[in-house]
């Protein structure tokens, strides 16, 4: 996947800033992703990940700096509208709709391609009729790509905790994104499921030709899967490289494991 | 005797809530002429039960009667706020502005309809037209440009909107001389003051008060929608105080001398007869459920449940609360139209703040977010609180209907022990239910590529 260099980027950020009243969150952060890249984002708490992630999908208005996606700049749009672009991200503490079934928190992500109107719902005329069912029918198809069509009537909030991540990760997919940010994914996950995420992970990335950026603590998670990781600490970007050169590079290891830590190990 | 109105106030109470069901059910049958006699039956038994004497005694009395059409009334508004509220999940004490609006601009239309004056329906008729169609070409407008503040769409949306009023008022200018002759003779009312152009004209105004409420809605809603829920529970609740204040002074700060201010606006001609708040309640019950059932309705919930998972969903959460305010609105509209010119009387007493808490009552106490809950809670809380409560306290003694404001919050407090979900929960009957679909098989899943099942089979 690596060899597609010449191909044109799909997300740069370049010199992106975040202050929180004086406070410095994010401090000219730049990034690159290459299409069907699988990139992590690392660093301690605090670092600024999350920031990173909530301004590039809108969530944040960024103090300075440029997000340019499929090379259109992402400043003063509306989340909903960055969305519609094409970035679909998932919440580092679950953000599901609680108290609808798994099926309607599917659907609704379907819902700026529903193709019908609020006149056509309201005189339930025959589009709304064939919409609303390829609307659902599609739906559904994508529920038992991850395996939960048994449980899709179920309120989203009386799901077990890896089973409300798949339809996190699904709801997701369902935007029909080409860069998906995953915010800590495997957070609160036995071994078991980190396993199968992992292997979600790569057969989502696989399946629709994705991008995807993750952050991410569990290292196994991030050297397994990742391709290419970025390292921030205190809002900065402080290492970039493959899995292997992060491990070995001095600075991760003193940000992670404090001074000194790097000459004992 | 007590025990006796007692029963049959209870069995009255029951046969209502079995009424709404039997309706429901028909409504949600999927042959469409079990729906249509489904309706016709239901309309006629209580048309019945109104219209029949067996010498002296009636099934439902002048007195139930109006309390039924006070109770359709109510569901109307109150299945408004259920939208706003329940679905949405915006906190607003403003429905009961909202219809009050409603009543006094269908009022005014019809008795000036009967009064000679066409101006009422000419002005709000095109005033709302030609509204709609500017607040869709702005909104066209503006949806190309990018990051546009809220108060400046809003001041657009504001000046489009004058404009179209007084563009109404010009073409009414000039249309109502030609129509007046026809609307009041010197002999007594004109061929389209009595009959069926009557009906036309008070089914137009029950609409227009409807549209007015709408557009009202849409503009207070704009800038205020973006507040918190909480400040904007806050914000809705001046809006009630704001209007009630405009009633209050509508002969002396605004150019309305026929709504009488203060001393209440009388001689509404009382064309509400049960067909017609049937068929409006109706039109609501299935508007709302048509909203509720799709896709928009699905992205209203979404906003309640959760206001940034939806906005990563691509849900525009702007727009949608706008949209559920205006809908919500848009039936408190119809609601105080349809009251209005049932009691025929209209008092800025009716609509202070205070009373405004009812409806809010009713959707708790039926259920946030169930259709069937705020329908049942709005017969039924009618029947209880004006229809038994009153008579039985009354027949107990002179001084014994005071106590009907401490039995009832006490009912209301012990209720929300029981059922803090409010008395349906989340449950709908018949027609009103969402659908359920039968899970499919992975059928597409298992012929495109291997399925996340088999890869953590391998894993």
């Amino acid at each position: 996947m690596t060899d597609n260099n010449s191909s044109p980027d799909i997300l740069t950020i370049s010199g992106l800033t975040k202050y929180f009243g004086g406070l410095c969150a994010v401090r000219e952060f730049s990034l690159s992703l290459k299409p069907c890249d699988l990139d992590g984002l690392i660093g301690p708490n605090g670092a600024g990940k999350t920031t990173v992630f909530n301004m590039i999908s809108g969530l944040y208005q960024s103090t300075s700096g440029d997000v340019v996606f499929q090379g259109e700049n992402l400043f003063g749009l509306e989340p909903f509208e960055i969305t519609r672009r094409g970035i679909g991200r998932t919440f580092q503490n679950i953000r599901l709709f609680p108290n609808l079934s798994v099926l309607d928190n599917v659907c609704i992500a379907y819902h700026p391609h529903s193709g019908y109107g609020l006149a056509d719902s309201i005189l339930r005329s025959n589009k709304f009729a064939t919409k609303e069912r390829e609307l659902v029918e599609q739906a559904q198809d994508f529920l038992a790509i991850f395996s939960l069509e048994n449980i899709q009537n179920e309120l989203a909030k009386n799901l077990p905790y890896g089973e409300q991540r798949r339809v996190e990760i699904a709801r997701a997919l369902a935007c029909n994104p080409r860069l998906l940010l995953l915010d800590e994914p495997a957070a609160g996950m036995n071994p078991r499921e980190i396993i199968n995420l992992m292997d979600l992970i790569h057969f989502i990335h696989d399946r629709f030709n994705l991008t995807i950026l993750l952050i991410e603590h569990q290292m196994r998670v991030v050297m397994g899967i990742c391709r290419s990781i970025t390292v921030m600490d205190f809002g900065e970007v402080i290492a970039r490289g493959t899995p292997s050169e992060i491990q070995n590079n001095p600075q991760v290891v003193e940000a992670y494991l404090g001074k000194g830590a790097a000459n004992v190990s | 005797m007590e025990i006796g109105f007692l029963f049959i106030s209870i069995l009255k109470i029951a046969a209502i809530v079995a009424w709404i069901y039997g309706l429901l059910w028909a409504l949600g049958h999927s042959k469409w002429w079990v729906k249509v006699i489904g309706i016709v039956v239901a309309f006629g038994v209580i048309q019945l039960a109104l219209s029949l004497n067996f010498g002296g005694f009636q099934i439902l009395t002048d007195f139930d009667s109006g309390l039924l059409f006070q109770a359709a009334g109510m569901a109307m508004v109150s299945l408004g706020l259920n939208l706003i509220y329940g679905f949405n999940g915006q906190f607003s004490l403003g429905q009961y502005g909202f219809y009050g609006i409603g009543a006094y601009t269908a009022a005014d239309i019809t008795y000036r309809w009967v009064t000679g004056d066409p101006s009422g329906l000419l002005v709000v008729g095109f005033g709302c037209i030609l509204a709609g169609l500017s607040i869709w070409g702005i909104q066209k407008f503006i949806s190309r440009a990018r990051g546009i503040p809220v108060l400046s769409s809003f001041t657009l949306y504001l000046i489009g909107v004058i404009a179209a009023g007084a563009l109404a008022v010009g073409i009414s200018g000039l249309l109502s001389p030609g129509l007046a002759p026809l609307l009041k003779t010197s002999t007594g009312p004109g061929a389209l003051a009595t009959g069926i152009p009557l009906q036309v004209v008070f089914f137009l105004s029950v609409i227009l008060a409807g549209a007015f409420a709408a557009i009202v809605s849409f503009l207070f809603g704009l800038p205020v929608l973006t507040l918190g829920s909480d400040y904007f529970g806050i914000a809705t609740l001046g809006f009630t105080i704001v209007v009630n204040t405009l009633m209050v002074n509508s002969d002396t700060i605004l150019p309305f001398p026929e709504m009488k201010g203060g001393r209440g606006m009388i001689g509404i001609p009382k064309l509400t007869t049960w067909f017609w708040a049937f068929a409006f309640i109706l039109l609501v019950i299935v508007i709302m459920r048509n909203v509720v059932r799709s896709s928009t309705g699905r992205s209203i919930m979404s906003v309640r449940e959760d206001e940034t998972a939806a906005k990563a969903m691509g849900i525009d959460i702007a727009g949608t609360k706008l949209l559920a305010f205006v809908i919500g609105s848009f039936f408190a509209g119809i609601g105080g139209a349809v009251y209005a010119h049932f009691i025929g009387f209209l008092s800025p007493g009716t609509f202070n703040f205070l009373v405004g808490f009812n409806p809010l009552i009713i959707v708790v106490f039926g259920g946030l977010g169930s259709m069937t809950g705020t329908i049942a809670a709005s017969f039924g809380w009618i029947f209880f609180l004006e229809g038994l409560l009153r008579v039985l306290l009354g027949q107990m003694g002179t001084d014994a209907p005071t106590w009907r404001f401490v039995l009832y919050p006490i009912t209301l407090l012990l209720l929300m022990l029981v059922r803090p979900q409010g008395l349906l929960g989340t449950v709908e009957w018949g027609f009103l239910k969402s659908k359920i679909y039968p899970p499919r098989q992975k059928v597409q899943a298992e012929t495109d590529t291997s399925s996340v099942a088999e890869v953590e089979a391998g894993g």
